[in-house]
């Protein structure tokens, strides 16, 4: 079974994971989402949270619903998604980063140079 | 819709032990509930007076809308697998066959997966069988009985891991398909969290615990890094449980934080971790588990 973490609620990781195919593309617009069923065998879950999790990307109106048919990822969805998250970019990934580099004394000039130097792409200097 | 399931102030007491005390709750239809709770929370109590095999002492019962004691048109309509069930000495396959007569929802195709499934020889003797194999007639006749409110009380003595999880796909698959009311009563909390869309929690015969399984998830958090730093955090704040190791502290705490407490958290170097279902039961169950968890 494909982890989930614990902490937030079993249905927000449950959109978050559609989202995340929805913005790799492997989940293409104008695609069938999968079904609340399908979701609750493949995660182990309650059908009624992938209901949830279902619904949540509904109301954002990155998926839609075609009566009868089933679910189907929404025109204009992955743009959607990626707009948001670059909102969300610098709370989710730099904040945490800026706190352990202060942490351990890495300076911003350090920082910057990190991430144009050449060996971060080839140095295995993984997070 | 009236819910399947409604107590109200039921009480049950042996002589003078009190096994349930003033228990209301009430679970609603086509909902897989977890009831939760350590040995002789009164679990298995509750689930004997749901089934109509007891009496309350005290308060009102309802499933469906009636009292499940002697009704036989309440009690048609579920079916209860309780752990160790005792069954006549037939073969298998026979105990299967007698079980299909009782449920008039019963998919004999099912069955037939099921007992594949778990391997089960269906000419052997209930009595040559091993525990987990006993275990696992009563889940194959717990879920092939496709009742409309199905009670299992730790169904799976003697059953290994996966024979545990063949049951908890097994279930979810076939709830999906034929939604109904389920109860699972269980020890194993971790393994069935997710499966669950509700949680009632009881300790020493009262409910301590009775919320939709999203809303538990994340309501109680472990705060732990330099004891100073996390002193400072959690100021202010009501804390349940504080432990110490040398500078380090972890403090158990209600959760979940909002975005600027987090925030706070990553300052000042702290690591936020909720806790888990069976953790938090540990925490709820009184003081006498606080050896347990200060390890």
């Amino acid at each position: 079974m494909p982890a989930l973490d614990d902490g937030t609620p079993l249905f927000v990781q449950i959109a978050e994971q559609l989202a995340d195919e929805i913005v790799d593309g492997v989940l293409a617009e104008g695609a069938r989402a999968p079904s609340t069923n399908e979701l609750a065998a493949y995660y182990r879950i309650n059908p009624a949270t992938a209901a949830k999790g279902i619904n949540l990307l509904v109301d954002e109106t990155v998926l839609e619903k075609r009566r009868g048919i089933g679910m189907f990822v929404a025109a204009g969805a992955r743009e959607q998604l990626r707009a948001r998250r670059r909102k969300q970019f610098a709370e989710q990934y730099l904040d945490p980063m800026l706190a352990e580099a202060g942490r351990l004394g890495i300076d911003t000039d350090t920082l910057v140079s990190l991430i144009r130097g050449p060996g971060w792409h080839n140095g295995g200097k993984t997070s | 819709m009236t819910p399947t399931i409604s107590a109200t102030a039921l009480g049950r007491r042996y002589r003078d032990q009190v096994a349930l005390d003033d228990i209301s709750l009430t679970i609603e239809t086509g909902t897989i509930t977890g009831l939760l709770g350590r040995n002789g929370a009164g679990k298995t109590t509750l689930l004997r007076i749901l089934s109509g095999l007891e009496f309350p002492t005290a308060g009102d019962i309802r499933v469906f809308g009636q009292r499940p004691a002697e009704n036989e048109a309440v009690l048609r309509r579920m079916v209860f697998v309780r752990e160790e069930q005792p069954y006549p000495d037939f073969c298998v396959g026979a105990v299967i066959r007698v079980a299909s007569w009782f449920y008039p929802n019963w998919d004999r195709d099912l069955a037939e997966r099921l007992l594949e499934d778990f391997e089960l020889p269906a000419r052997r003797r209930i009595k040559k069988l091993s525990r987990g194999m006993r275990s696992a007639v009563g889940i194959v006749i717990g879920l092939a009985s496709r009742a409309e409110l199905t009670l299992f009380d730790e169904p799976y003595a003697g059953l290994d891991a996966v024979a545990r999880q063949l049951f908890y796909d097994r279930l979810l698959a076939d709830f999906a398909a034929h939604p109904r009311t389920i109860v699972l009563s269980t020890h194993l909390i971790d393994e069935v969290a997710d499966l669950l869309e509700h949680v009632v929690m009881l300790d020493h015969g009262r409910v301590v615990l009775d919320a939709p399984a999203d809303d538990v998830r994340g309501s109680a958090v472990m705060v732990s890094g330099p004891a100073t730093a996390v002193d400072e955090f959690v100021a202010g704040r009501s804390v349940w449980r504080r432990e110490r190791l040398g500078t380090r502290a972890s403090v158990t705490m209600p959760g979940p934080f909002d975005f600027a407490a987090q925030a706070r958290a990553r300052n000042l170097h702290v690591s936020v971790e909720p806790l888990s279902l069976q953790q938090l039961l540990v925490h709820t169950s009184g003081s006498s588990t606080d050896e347990m968890v200060s390890a």
